[in-house]
């Protein structure tokens, strides 16, 4: 994994002097952490929660919390890495305050094979973004994401979407990386099959889903 | 190669993480079985429209907002949290 060196070793994160400034109280230095990963905390939490004011919610209170512990932040990873870390616990507390029983635990539904078994074989052609408009392409692209399990749907999200890598994913969620191998290869799977319901389907009728 | 075995080497295979004869071996496989090579594209699809297709974007009166809390804090003075008996927040997930 990519780690913060120490100074002296190799090439420096820019991401460590922000820290170091913003340690000492420099507003300018955490504001630009913040615009840096804003998006990416705020879709992290949104992906995980389902709801934006919850979303909303986490983004800032994960900001707030990473600045009260920022001397806790020791460069052993990435700072987004540990970023990402706190805005994902924040977020899986708030799904444990709603208490609804699809969406307490991430480990749940994660132990099934159930929809990651290819029952689907039409090809997509042409390709989604050919098709569909964007408004229609992202309602899509948000149904089928949110029926994954939790457990499922964050890995997906911090691995293809956020582009962080196996081992940071990892990290992030407190897994194994053999675990994260795993359900990214079911959340993946079962997406190409939720997707390719309505990609298909779109092919063969030629009228909106 | 089976399906089932082909399956398993999937996530390696778009992570770039696979040894040069299971990559051999995957596309030996992609090519002679249909249903695998579908599902080899339409996985690569649903990857990439993820990727290409930002589905949630911020507002920019939160952003303006989060921006106002974080300066209100910061002007506050320094973090306050002494270093480092925890490394990194808890893992109640796991």
């Amino acid at each position: 994994m990519p780690a913060i060196e120490a100074p002296g070793t190799e090439e420096i994160h820019p991401d460590v002097a922000l820290v170091e400034r913003s340690r000492s109280g420099d507003a300018a230095a955490f504001s630009q952490l913040v615009r840096q990963y804003e998006r990416q905390i705020f879709r992290v939490a949104q992906h995980i929660t389902q709801n934006r004011e919850d979303a909303e919610d986490i983004t800032q209170d994960a900001f707030l919390k990473a600045y009260e512990k920022l001397n806790q932040f020791q460069g052993n990873s990435k700072f987004s890495t540990w970023l990402t870390r706190i805005a994902v616990n924040e977020s899986l507390m708030r799904l444990r305050k709603r208490k609804t029983s699809k969406t307490v635990s991430m480990d749940q539904d994660v132990q099934t094979d159930e929809g990651s078994i290819p029952r689907d074989f039409a090809e997509w052609r042409p390709n989604p973004e050919q098709i569909f408009d964007q408004g229609e392409l992202s309602d899509i692209l948000r149904r089928a994401i949110q029926g994954l399990p939790p457990g499922f749907r964050t890995v997906f999200t911090l691995r293809d979407i956020e582009h962080l890598s196996t081992e940071e994913t990892a990290e992030a969620l407190g897994l194994s990386v053999p675990a994260v191998k795993s359900r990214l290869l079911r959340a993946r799977l079962q997406l190409r099959e939720r997707l390719s319901r309505h990609f298909k389907k779109r092919k063969q009728e030629g009228s909106a889903v | 190669m089976t399906c089932t075995d082909f399956l398993s080497k999937l996530t390696d295979y778009f992570d770039g993480q696979i040894s040069p004869e299971l990559l051999d071996e995957v596309r030996e496989h992609s090519a002679a079985c249909h249903h695998c090579h579908v599902v080899l594209d339409t996985t690569r699809q649903t990857i990439e429209v993820y990727r290409d297709n930002e589905i949630y974007t911020l507002s920019v009166e939160f952003q303006q907002r989060l921006h106002t809390a974080i300066l209100h804090r910061c002007r506050q003075g320094p973090p306050q949290e002494d270093a480092p008996a925890a490394p990194s927040p808890d893992a109640r997930h796991r």
